[in-house]
């Protein structure tokens, strides 16, 4: 692909309400989304607002609407989301409120977490005490293979920016919160599963997922945010079915 | 019907009438097109369903099961798209369901006396 001289960036400027503002960023080889921010930022305006960390990639705090979709923009090299033309649009995620420019505020994102009981509550020492030996968890187990494939997430809003049901349903829990419980749900070590699977029931939770894997198909770590709330809803089916809920 | 205890409810039956349509619409679709061989007649139809049980018990639970599915669907796309949540609202789905699927066991109960 011929590699535009510049880049043509429009940056949303403002809160929920703003206008794009028109930036020319040079092109650069390897540049990242995230290299194009800091440019205009350091360079151009100072009171650009944006947030990162850790700029490889493990933070999730980079996450942005690059050109109409949710991408961590430090992993995200400018020539894979840019045409010829060079022309760039830079929002902040969706379904979230805005704080400022390219800030999008995360708080119902992991208000939603705890809300699915995210959180590990171990069943040997509910009261935080450390157990007396070592549990024994097997690698091969069918539990843990579907515990594993989840626990990657580093939490940083692209599934939930990206997923239509949100949008739909402000009370939905969305892909990460249920991901996360589902990696509990099957994990032998905790003890708080009926609770949980209590928590992620009904319209706000699993039964209100269409399977449309947007999640799926935009996790940057390549997680199946899909495929566990879809554990969930088998989970909750056969326990109804079964009166064992 | 109220919190999250009755959405699931309602969603493990569009479950389960979701699996017996699946049988169900087959034996209904292989049957109309036995049926409609050779000119479709009342007589025809009433000799085949007037007095088997077999057949009553099928539309029953085929009515019943199109009824619920269908009206829990809508109450699903009601609730995204407009809005349309809560109680009372799930409640009058359900009704909704119950009522179009007694039409249908009206008419099977018609058909086998």
């Amino acid at each position: 692909m011929a590699e535009p001289a510049s880049l043509k960036v429009s940056v949303w400027r403002g809160a929920e309400q703003g206008e794009f503002a028109r930036y020319e960023v040079p092109a650069r080889a390897n540049q990242t989304v995230l290299d194009v921010v800091t440019h205009i930022q350091r360079e151009i305006d100072p009171s650009l607002a944006y947030r990162f960390a850790c700029r490889v990639g493990m933070c999730g705090s980079c996450a942005m609407t690059v050109n109409g979709r949710a991408r961590w923009t430090c992993r995200t090299h400018v020539r894979k989301v840019v045409d010829a033309d060079g022309a760039l649009e830079l929002r902040p995620l969706a379904n979230l409120p805005v704080i400022r420019d390219l800030a999008a505020d995360l708080t119902p994102f992991f208000e939603k977490w705890r809300r699915a009981r995210g959180q590990f509550e171990p069943k040997d020492a509910p009261d935080g005490a450390v157990p007396a030996d070592f549990a024994v968890v097997p690698p091969g187990s069918k539990a843990r293979a579907e515990a594993d494939a989840g626990i990657e997430c580093i939490g940083c809003g692209v599934c939930y920016a990206s997923c239509d049901v949100v949008a739909w349903n402000p009370d939905y829990l969305g892909p990460a919160a249920m991901n996360r419980a589902w990696t509990l749900v099957n994990d032998v070590r905790d003890g708080a599963r009926a609770g949980r699977l209590e928590a992620v029931a009904g319209d706000a939770g699993c039964h209100s997922c269409h399977s449309t894997q947007s999640c799926t198909e935009r996790c940057p770590k390549n997680l199946d945010p899909s495929s566990a709330i879809a554990g969930l809803k088998r989970a909750l089916f056969w326990d109804t079915l079964l009166g064992r809920r | 019907m109220s919190g999250a205890r009755g959405q699931v409810h309602l969603w493990v039956v569009q479950r389960v009438t979701a699996m017996l349509l699946a049988a169900a619409v087959v034996v209904h679709l292989v049957t109309i097109v036995s049926a409609v061989r050779g000119g479709l007649t009342a007589a025809e139809i009433i000799g085949r369903l007037q007095g088997h049980e077999g057949w009553l018990l099928f539309y029953v639970l085929f009515a019943l099961a199109a009824g619920l599915h269908g009206a829990i669907g809508l109450r699903n796309i009601a609730a995204e798209t407009i809005g349309l949540r809560g109680r009372s609202a799930d409640l009058a789905w359900v009704a909704a369901g119950l009522l179009t699927a007694g039409f249908g066991i009206r008419a099977a109960i018609g058909l086998y006396a």
